[in-house]
């Protein structure tokens, strides 16, 4: 037998955006197994919610994490009003899934850029980040904060977009698909970027399937599933498809989430066009009591929402199911095997938010 | 095979004008819902305390008597809960952050001599027709009694 040696990985690396530590066991230089470990960022988000009421939340809620942070305060509302039986008015339903997409597209982007860093394409990465620049002007106009938005109440939204400010929307998603075109085949197409990417760190549809993983990294798999077919919000009424790729490696995972921001814009288009007029916000009157399950799909996969309530302002219990956590256990199967030198490449192919994960 | 497909956009970089702007030298701007900070019309304030219960985080005080009204910036989220359900709506949500510092201080607003001064001359005002009713309804008694 090889000598096997262990290598720490984390929580302080250059490559990860997030403290995550993984335990890499290790031959030669292929990797034998990995074992996570989180919590270095714990912070009892979920516990706040004895401690405040529940239209206070909305605001704690969406704070566990910056980058997914609208995802996040829409699921709580949603369970809210799930359980409270609420009937959101449309037009905040198009706001809301407006702005979603637009959250949703900045991570992509994000990601896009933290790719190219990770493979070490410094150009391609500002390329990146600039473009996402755009779209947090936007929301910034719109909702008045760059990545935490505070637009989301029970009932409803607190703001709205005006005509001028969908113009604006429109003119910025005009101006991103031309930038993204123009950059997109460095990622596709370039031979010394495929050479890290292609058939790195496959993951099989039955793998993917069994280890119970979620969005992007569950569709460049192979697996059909996407939250927004449900048909929360205005996506019942918006017509996309689920974005899939049968590789199931990192440049499959690449390909789908750049495929998903162009499907990202055709949805807002699609949102602006058809968004009704009408109130905001729907009147909450009284207590929660009872509890509800709540499934969306946040940039990074499909989140759960699990609120209990027990008829005071207070809540008993929140509990949030990240996709993060759920792609754990692909990332350590894809490691298997691997190379050391792409050990954080396949960390960040997972889009990995640890923030999420330990709230 | 496809190599240095990046070529032409990286050669577009170097006749381009930077996209940063060269803050601080240039003013940063900021569109008008930007969530910069809270601020207070102080001499609206009645002190109700509404703001006070609904901020998740604590930030704020408010003392009606003294008339005072107090942040602390540092804890302060800018989530705009406050602003809405401020009843007499003499608090809002302004562009411009909040600058850094080394200790977590809180701002104090108080309201203004004059207002102060309006205020007590109002309650004293109040005071003075609720006795003045009292007076009157006990006179009315008394005249009620007199007659029986």
């Amino acid at each position: 037998m090889k000598k096997r040696s262990i290598v720490p990985y984390g929580p302080q690396h250059p490559v990860l955006p997030e403290p995550i530590h993984l335990d890499l066991v290790i031959e030669d230089e292929k990797i034998v197994e990995a074992i996570p470990s989180v919590g270095f960022i714990h912070r009892g988000l979920e516990n706040l919610v004895q401690k405040r009421d529940f239209n206070q939340m909305a605001y704690v809620a969406e704070r566990v994490c910056g980058i997914c942070s609208f995802g996040h305060g829409f699921g709580y509302c949603e369970a809210i009003e799930d359980i409270m039986d609420i009937e959101v008015p449309d037009r905040a339903k198009y706001l809301r899934t407006i702005w979603f997409e637009l959250s949703r597209m900045h991570s992509h982007f994000l990601w896009l850029g933290l790719l190219a860093d990770g493979f070490g394409f410094e150009n391609l990465f500002y390329q990146c980040w600039r473009i996402r620049e755009k779209i947090l002007d936007v929301l910034e106009l719109t909702t008045g904060g760059r990545v935490i938005f505070s637009v989301n109440k029970v009932g409803g939204v607190m703001k709205d977009i005006t005509p001028e400010m969908a113009g604006a929307i429109l003119d910025m998603l005009a101006s991103v698909k031309k930038e993204l075109k123009a950059i997109v085949p460095a990622f596709t197409q370039d031979y010394s970027v495929k050479s890290r990417l292609v058939g790195v760190g496959v993951l099989t549809k039955q793998q993917a399937h069994d280890l119970g993983c979620a969005g992007p990294f569950a569709r460049a798999s192979g697996i059909q599933t996407d939250m927004r077919k449900l048909g929360y919000a205005a996506y019942g009424d918006l017509d996309f498809d689920v974005i899939t790729s049968n590789d199931g490696d990192s440049y499959a995972r690449c390909v789908v989430r750049i495929n998903e921001i162009f499907q990202s814009i055709s949805i807002i288009e699609q949102a602006i066009e058809k968004m009704p007029d009408g109130e905001l916000a729907a009147v909450v009157k009284g207590n929660p009591q009872g509890e509800s399950f709540i499934r969306i799909e946040q940039p990074r996969g499909e989140a759960i929402y699990y609120v209990s309530a027990n008829g005071s302002p207070h809540l008993d219990r929140m509990r949030v199911r990240t996709p993060t956590f759920a792609n754990l256990a692909g990332l350590c199967e894809t490691l298997k095997g691997a190379d050391y030198a792409d050990v954080g490449l396949l960390i960040l192919t997972i889009d990995p938010c640890i923030s999420c994960t330990e709230r | 095979m496809a190599v240095m497909k990046f070529i032409p956009e990286t050669l577009k970089n170097l006749f381009k004008a930077p996209v940063t702007t060269a803050y601080p030298f240039e003013p940063a701007e900021y569109p008008e819902r930007s969530r910069g900070h809270i601020s207070i019309e102080i001499d609206d304030c009645i002190g109700c305390g509404m703001c006070v219960r609904a901020c998740p985080l604590g930030a704020l005080k408010v003392d009606k008597n003294e008339g005072t009204w107090e942040i602390n910036r540092f804890d302060c989220i800018v989530c705009g809960y406050c602003v809405e359900k401020c009843p007499k709506k003499c608090l809002s949500v302004q562009t411009g952050y909040q600058t850094p510092g080394g200790d977590k201080t809180s701002e104090l607003f108080k309201k203004s001599e004059e207002a102060l001064r309006a205020e007590a001359e109002k309650k004293a005002e109040a005071a003075r027709k609720a006795a003045e009713a009292k007076a009157a309804l006990e006179a009315k008694k008394k005249a009620e009694k007199t007659e029986a």
